[in-house]
Parts: C-alpha cells; structure tokens; sequence
C-alpha cells in the first residue's frame, strides 16, 4: 500500500474512533438479529441441525453487510462536502482516499465478525472445523467483505446525497434475507426460491457453512469465490472510473 | 526575465451547450499577484478549476509551473497550492489533525511537521480552536484552517478563490498580510474576489471577466484611468448658491435635482484649494463637499454595465 494510502487509512481510523456510535451500531444489530433468530423464530423452521449452527455463517454474512452503510455514507460525504477537492488538486495517489476508506471498512467488519462468532459460541454453536478450515474461514470473510466494501465505496461515490448513498446499499443488507443464510432455500415459495439459488449470497453462504462444518464443498467454495472476486473487480473498477469522472 | 508562473491561451470550457469560458488568455508572471474580477456566473471558479487541474478545458493550452497542466498534471499539483470558494477542511478531525493530515501527504520531514503546524496555528489565530473538532467552527474559522492548510509545504504558485469572503474585517487584514508577506517571499498569487478594494490593494494586474471574456486587463491604475476622471462635488442648501457657484465654477455639471454642482478636478489639494477659494470670493457657502477618485468599482461598472455583484447580492 501507498504512503498515501496508509495516510487515508488513518484518517478513516480518527473518523472512526470520532463516530463510535456508527460502530457499536454495526455491531450490536447483527448480534441483536441473531438473538432474536436463534431464540425467537429459529425453532420455527426445520432445518435438520441445532439452528444456531444452520445461522452462523448467515450471521457473518450480516456482520459484514451492516457496516457497509456507514461506508457509503463516510464516501459520500468526503464527495459532497469540498475535502475531496485538496485532495484532486495534491499530487497524491488517485485511489488512496477510496483505499483509506475500504481497509476502514474491512476493520470495522473484523470486529463485527470476530464479535457475532463469540456470540455464536455463547449460544451454543459447534463447529468441527479445523485450523485449516478457520483459515478458510477468516480469509473468505475478509475476502467477501473486501469485495463489499468496494462495492459500497462505488455507490457512495454515485449517490448525489448523503441519504440516498445510505438507501443505495440496503439491498446489499437485504440480499442475505433472501438466500439461505436464515431458511434452507427449499422451505421459501418458488419465485424466492429461484432467486435465493442464483443469487450471489447463497453460494457464498454455503462456502462459508462448509468450512465451519469442516467439510467445504467444491460446488460452493468455487462459484462462491468466483462470485466474490468478480464484485470485488466490478467495484473497484466502478469505484476508480466513478471517482476520476466526479468533479 | 524568468517564464511566466502561470500562462494560458485561448481557454475554453462549455457546460453541454453553455459556453463558460469563451477565449481566455492571460498570463501571470512569477513572483505577482493576479486578481480576476468579475460578477456571480462570470466564469471564475471555472477558471480557477482549469489552472489548478481540477478541470479540463475543452480547448486552449495552459501551463502552470511551466508544466502543461493536461499533460504534466502531477509537476503541476506538486507546484500549486489551492484554497476553493468552499471551505476544503475534514469536519472529523480537529484543526491540528487537518494540518497534520495536510503536512503527511506533503512529505514534510517528521521533525518538521509540529514547528509548520504550529507556525500556522499561529499565524491564523487558531490557536485555541486546534484541538477541537472542526465541525464545531464558525465559517471564518474554516475559512481560516482552509487557507493555513494550502500554505503547507509553501507551494510556489497559490490559488486563492475568493479567499476573504465570510472573513470579519480583522481576519480580511490578517490575510491581506499574509499574501503580501507570500509575494515578498517569492510565492505567486492567483485570486479571485468580489471586493475591488482588495484587487486594488494587492494586485499587480487586474482581469475583469464577464461572460466567460476577459473586458479588461492590465495594473489598477491603469484601469482607473480608463473610465471618467475624478471630480469634486458640491452641495448647496438651496438652488441661489448653485446658481451662483455655476457662474463663477466654468465647466461645471451640475444637477439641479440634488443641488449638486460636479467640477472636474485632479483632486489634488492644490487645485481643491483654487476651486475653495473661487466660492470664497464670491462668498458663496456650500454646504458639503467631496473629492471624487474612480475606483475599480466605477471601472467594473463601466466595463459590465451593472454594479459589483458585492452591492446586489446584499
Ligand atoms: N459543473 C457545472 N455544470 C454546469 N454548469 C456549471 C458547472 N459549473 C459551473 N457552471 C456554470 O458556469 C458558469 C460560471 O460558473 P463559475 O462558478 O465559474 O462562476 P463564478 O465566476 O465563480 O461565480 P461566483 O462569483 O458566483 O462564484 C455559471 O453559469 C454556472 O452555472
Ligand atoms: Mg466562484
């Protein structure tokens, strides 16, 4: 990474640090959903395992999508309030403002996932995965969340307001209630069904359900990292061609 | 003679069908200071965002630096320093953590950053403010930091976009200083503004832009010579004295409306003392008397044909 990257980074730590409460948020909504999933709705489905076991991947998936609204909304307002234009007219490195804010992206989610695991275990969750099968695990979340962050980051940077950078990436925190991540895709109603299959999250989900159970599958791991890297491209390329064409 | 700091010809920029630069040339030598004048719309961000890299022109050539700022835009950026129309601060930060920031990506050696960061503070008076929040500052205050954070690194060619606007009247001197010790440290200035009294009083050239032209250019006196000269003004208590001042006063104009009697004169106190003394002759009394030298705001009003946008926008 660019001294001018590493300098954006720090940045979006001070900011972070400045707005704990974006944070806490970020953190406390996942836990709070999947309280109320394990103890509240959770018995209603039959999924054939302990459900916290069947909903902790889904709940990683959550960990990383929530905080991305914080995301968008810090990109959009460093667009829309004149800061950006320092740094267009320094001879610094095109992209460190946007890097500075995906590496901030990527921690926050850290500590989230780290924290939805711990409450995982605390309610019971057992897993038979391996060292190798966490590292998996750990790598692919931060992967998949990589790949979000620049994805949001394009969103923010093609929003014209703060709010509507906010609404731009409630499907991406939607899209999981629509995959397997809290019901097997086979107990939805046939039109959710076909697009809980297609979708991006599903197989990213059952990558993720494999590893922690130990036993990733091919069938998912590869369309799921397919998946993950090709929004990972996308974004960042949206990201960088959105950031040089906006005044 | 040393290249000219900033030099561009033929500069034009169009908004879809919207022509906002239409043919600008203008050349700024090193070491000066260079006001562009002109009112609401007139073209002078626009301006200043195409010098300063932010924008492309559509066609022309400019060279900032004696770089091309289409080709070369990373020696050009290395060159300049710009302070917007609108304040450029981060509000998640406090004032020292912005300069900071500021004399990071400047490359600034670490020992060096608290003396410039301090020096600054300093300089601009916010010295309290440093270590809150910058969202907590009052407009002057961000006005202030945003200036403060453009000197980082002492760039050699300042961009100043109505730099004073929203500043208190000490604050306003304060800057003035500040670019004048700048120019006598060698920096260049480029600045826009609505106030024609500080072109006046810091610029060695004036442009006047007017719908995306250039109407005039060239020093303050030189364009104060341009429009009517100056006069003395008389006012009578009624209209017998006027009567009899136009009498004895030849080649006087005046205005029986207001009672006025307008005589044109050098203003000097030599030539005012002669008219003073014609009155006293006679005996006639005028009740109030004023000299009258143009200023850039009679030459605004002559070369655009409406007053400074400063007068109309309050
Ligand atoms: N991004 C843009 N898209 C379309 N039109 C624009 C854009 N930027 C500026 N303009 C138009 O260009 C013209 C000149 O604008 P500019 O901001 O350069 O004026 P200015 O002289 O700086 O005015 P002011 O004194 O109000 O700051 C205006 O008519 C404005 O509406
Ligand atoms: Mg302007």
């Amino acid at each position: 990474m660019s001294t001018d990257a590493a300098i954006m980074v720090r940045r979006n730590l001070k900011h972070t640090v400045r707005n704990p409460i974006a944070v806490f948020n970020a953190i406390l909504l996942p836990i709070v959903l999947m309280l109320m999933f394990v103890y509240v709705i959770g018995g209603a489905f039959d999924v054939g395992v302990d459900y916290v076991d069947y909903s902790t991947p889904g709940m990683i998936l959550l960990a990383i999508t929530y905080g991305l609204s914080a995301t968008a909304l810090a990109v959009n307002s460093d667009m829309t309030k004149g800061v950006i234009n320092r740094f267009k007219v320094m001879d610094i490195s095109r992209g460190a403002v946007l890097t500075g804010h995906v590496v901030g992206s990527v921690l926050r989610t850290i500590i989230a996932i780290a924290a939805i695991i711990g409450t995982a275990f605390l309610l019971g969750f057992r897993s038979s995965a391996g060292f190798v099968d966490w590292l998996g695990v750990v790598g692919f979340s931060l992967l998949v969340s990589i790949a979000f962050s620049w994805l949001t980051v394009g969103l923010g940077l093609a929003a014209k307001s703060p709010e509507s950078a906010g609404m731009a990436v409630v499907p991406l925190i939607m899209l999981p209630f629509l995959s397997s991540a809290i019901v097997p895709a086979d107990e939805m109603g046939t039109g959710v069904r076909q697009f809980a299959e297609y979708q991006p999250f599903t197989p990213i989900i059952e990558a993720l359900r494999g590893l922690l159970a130990g036993a990733p599958e091919a069938g998912d791991v590869i369309p799921a990292l397919a998946w993950t890297v090709d929004l990972a491209l996308v974004g960042y390329l949206w990201s960088i061609s959105t950031f040089t064409k906006r005044a | 003679m040393t290249s000219p700091a900033i030099a561009a010809t033929g500069l034009r920029k169009a908004f879809k069908d919207k022509t906002v630069l239409d043919g600008i040339d203008l050349e700024v030598a090193a070491g000066s200071v260079f006001s562009l004048l002109g009112p609401n719309g007139a073209g002078k961000t626009t301006t200043v965002n195409v010098l300063t890299t932010l924008l492309r022109a559509d066609a022309g050539s400019v060279r900032v630096a004696g770089h091309d700022v289409a080709t070369e835009t990373a020696a050009v950026r290395k060159a300049i320093g710009v302070t917007g129309q609108f304040a450029a601060v981060d509000d998640l930060l406090t004032g020292r953590e912005n300069l900071r920031l500021m004399a990071e990506l400047k490359r600034l050696a670490p020992g060096e950053r608290d003396a410039v960061v301090d020096g600054l503070l300093e300089r601009f008076d916010l010295v309290e403010a440093a270590p809150k929040l910058v969202s907590t500052y009052s407009g002057g205050m961000r006005r202030k930091l945003d200036l403060a954070m453009t000197l980082v690194g002492a760039p050699q060619i300042i961009f100043l976009d109505e730099p004073t606007t929203g500043l208190d009247p000490r604050s306003r001197r304060t800057m003035w200083e500040i670019v004048r010790e700048l120019v006598a440290g060698g920096t260049t200035i480029f600045l826009t503004t609505q106030y024609l009294d500080e072109a006046d009083q810091l610029a060695d050239r004036v442009a006047v832009l007017d719908h995306g032209r250039l109407v005039a250019e060239g020093t303050p006196a030189e364009l104060k010579r341009q429009v009517p000269g100056s006069h003395v003004r008389f006012r009578f208590a009624g209209p017998e004295g006027l009567d009899a001042a136009a009498r004895v006063l030849t080649g006087a104009t005046r205005d029986d409306e207001n009672l006025t009697l307008r005589v044109p004169s050098d203003g000097g106190t030599r030539s005012v003392r002669t008219l003073l003394d014609a009155l006293d002759e006679y005996s006639i009394d005028a009740e109030e008397f004023s000299v009258h030298t143009p200023d850039l705001d009679d030459v605004f009003l002559a070369l655009t044909g409406r007053p400074t946008t400063e007068e109309t926008a309050r």
